[in-house]
């Protein structure tokens, strides 16, 4: 038996007052954990997603809506643009490399996009099975969908029309895979890649783009066949620049002198967080509150069981123990709960995030999954320490100064 | 030996007491017996160190406590004394077995076959793991006779052992602690307005 077991000893024996108490500093750790969380997770799932990407070129409409889409692929694309047009920024001397995206069809909620070998390269994605597509209708898939629809190499894919579910089924052509890919934890994993033709000639008998553009497309397609893709369409085109400066100046050539639009990832994303910082801050602040209000129920559940245990304390002086001791004591049982408690909410917070990251997976095709302690979440354990310090400096001076003849006299 | 010289103490410098002095060789028991408000309790913690007198001095085997500091008469009280409350008290979170071994680190000793020796002489061994608000009155009183004895001290102060009890049970438990006292080579003083105690003791002391 020691000073620190008595103060376990006593934390045990009134369950109740100590899991309220606890309660609320779990809640007020748990929420600011998992806020930070999921701000950290989101920004490098955000950030490595945005690797060697300086600008996006698509179709006009909002720069937002075209890096989403063409970038993180969570939401409609603004539209398509020609090939031609496409030609002429490409062969601008600003720009370093250049890949086209070409979308149209899914396969069971996961996007098919047409693109160039590049594609792979920008993600560092390894095939881990196979190889990749040379011949229209070949496909290469992302590591998620194999895994989560349980596909293997040279099964065939029948593709539905537009960017969700519901579309209509391309009855009449299969995609065939060739290629499985290794996780890369970015995008790609939940992607279906293949050749742009083959985007073309699937959608070449009738339209060339997704679904919400059907009608603004009405061209002539005598020349469908020929195979000089010059008069086609993609949907978007990823730019790294030859020098990282012109970000400033060739975006804004762009958008003023063609009726195409540039947007810069880097920039879109931080007014985005911008725009949730707000909200976070505010949920944060909170947290904080409820974690001062926590302070407060730990100090006055301390100071009501002092005063309960008053001729117990008498008890243990009487038995040997020195003021300091027993004032370590009740600093033991803060500490020890602040710590506990600090403790659950790490915990909490993960399993929010575990359920957050679930919900995003099923709506998103998205998911976060990292478990590490962040630097912030010390400071956390700092503070639940200072709480538990403060909290019970004031009980721990009454019973330093416990006048143990009066107390026992009073029996 | 144990002795006080002129021991005086003020509350408040309203009520003051003057205490006779006591002088007690090795081996010897002491009844000091007194009507309410004359000061018992107040000698008690002199004696155990609680309070410190305002003149005098009390020498406990060769150790004059008033000359020790806080933390050193506290250290000097749970290696030396052990003190029997007129109710019993424990430290409700802990088994009587906890009781007693924070009671032995608290004193600095640590011996769990001691434990067992003073719970089988009281007779309430089987209660080890009991928590001791579960015990009934009488077995709490055996407990903190237990807890006064758990670390040999020299001396046992006792604070109206018997005032609430029958005279079957005053007999009882005076017994008990008598030969607990013998039994662990200590000696014993006991503070009492129960007359009835006047038999058992060859020396006794009016306040």
């Amino acid at each position: 038996m020691n000073i620190f077991k008595l103060s376990i000893k006593n934390i045990i024996s009134k369950p109740l007052s100590s899991l309220l108490s606890l309660a609320l500093l779990v809640f007020g750790i748990g929420i600011i954990s998992l806020l930070l969380q999921l701000n950290s997770l989101i920004k490098t799932q955000m950030d490595n997603n945005l690797k060697g990407i300086d600008m996006v070129v698509g179709a006009k409409g909002s720069p937002l809506q075209l890096i989403l889409s063409a970038v993180y692929h969570i939401d409609s694309p603004t539209g398509n643009i020609s090939v031609e047009d496409a030609k002429k920024i490409k062969n601008n001397r600003m720009v370093g490399s250049s890949i086209d995206l070409l979308y149209g069809d899914n396969y069971k909620g996961y996007r098919i996009v047409g693109t160039d070998d590049e594609f792979l390269d920008l993600y560092d994605a390894k095939i881990k099975d196979g190889r990749k597509w040379e011949d229209p209708f070949e496909v290469v898939v992302g590591s998620k969908i194999y895994s989560n629809l349980g596909l293997k190499l040279d099964d065939e894919l029948m593709s539905s029309h537009g960017l969700r579910e519901t579309g209509e089924a391309h009855g009449d052509q299969l995609f065939k895979i060739v290629g499985l890919l290794e996780p890369s934890n970015s995008v790609i994993d939940q992607l279906i890649v293949t050749s742009p033709e083959s985007i073309w000639d699937l959608h070449g008998e009738h339209d060339h783009s997704g679904e919400e553009h059907d009608d603004e497309h009405d061209h002539d397609h005598d020349d469908e066949h020929d195979h000089d893709h010059d008069d086609e369409e993609i949907t978007a085109m990823l730019i790294k620049f030859q020098n990282p400066m012109n970000i400033i100046q060739f975006p804004r050539q762009i958008n003023e002198e063609t009726n195409l639009q540039a947007a810069v990832p880097s920039y879109e994303i931080s007014r985005l967080f911008k725009l949730f910082g707000f909200g976070i801050e505010t949920l944060t602040y909170l947290a904080y509150l409820i974690i001062i209000v926590s302070a407060f129920s730990l100090f006055i559940n301390l100071f009501n069981s002092m005063r309960d245990r008053k001729y117990e304390m008498a008890l243990i002086r009487t038995l040997g123990s020195s003021r300091r001791q027993l004032s370590f004591m009740i600093i033991f049982e803060s500490l020890i709960l602040t710590t506990v408690g600090f403790l659950i909410g790490l915990l909490v917070s993960r399993l929010g995030v575990m359920f957050v990251s679930s919900l995003m997976e099923e709506s998103l095709n998205y998911n976060l999954n990292s478990f590490g302690i962040l630097n912030e979440e010390l400071w956390l354990l700092i503070l639940s320490i200072f709480i538990g310090l403060i909290s019970s400096i004031i009980p721990a001076l009454q019973v330093y100064n416990l006048n143990i003849s009066e107390v026992l006299g009073d029996e | 030996m144990i002795k006080t010289k002129a021991l005086k103490f003020n509350y408040n410098n309203q009520v003051s007491f003057n205490f006779p002095d006591i002088s007690l060789n090795k081996n010897e028991n002491l009844l000091i017996i007194g009507s309410s408000g004359i000061g018992k309790t107040t000698l008690l913690h002199l004696l155990a160190g609680l309070l410190q007198s305002n003149s005098g001095s009390i020498n406990l085997y060769g150790q004059d406590i008033s000359k020790l500091t806080q933390h050193q008469i506290d250290k000097f009280r749970g290696q030396n004394i052990g003190i029997v409350f007129q109710k019993p008290h424990f430290v409700n979170s802990l088994t009587v077995k906890e009781n007693l071994q924070l009671a032995q680190y608290l004193g600095n000793k640590k011996d769990d076959s001691r434990i067992v020796d003073i719970l089988s002489s009281l007779d309430i061994l089987d209660k080890e793991n009991k928590n001791p608000k579960k015990l009934s009155q009488g077995e709490k009183q055996r407990a903190s006779i237990a807890m006064a004895i758990v670390n040999s001290p020299k001396l046992i102060l006792a604070d109206e052992p018997t005032s609430s009890l029958d005279d079957e049970n005053c007999e009882r438990v005076i017994k008990l602690l008598k030969k607990q006292a013998s039994d662990f080579n200590a000696q014993l003083i006991v503070i009492t307005h129960d007359n009835r105690l006047k038999k058992h003791f060859k020396k006794s002391i009016k306040l």
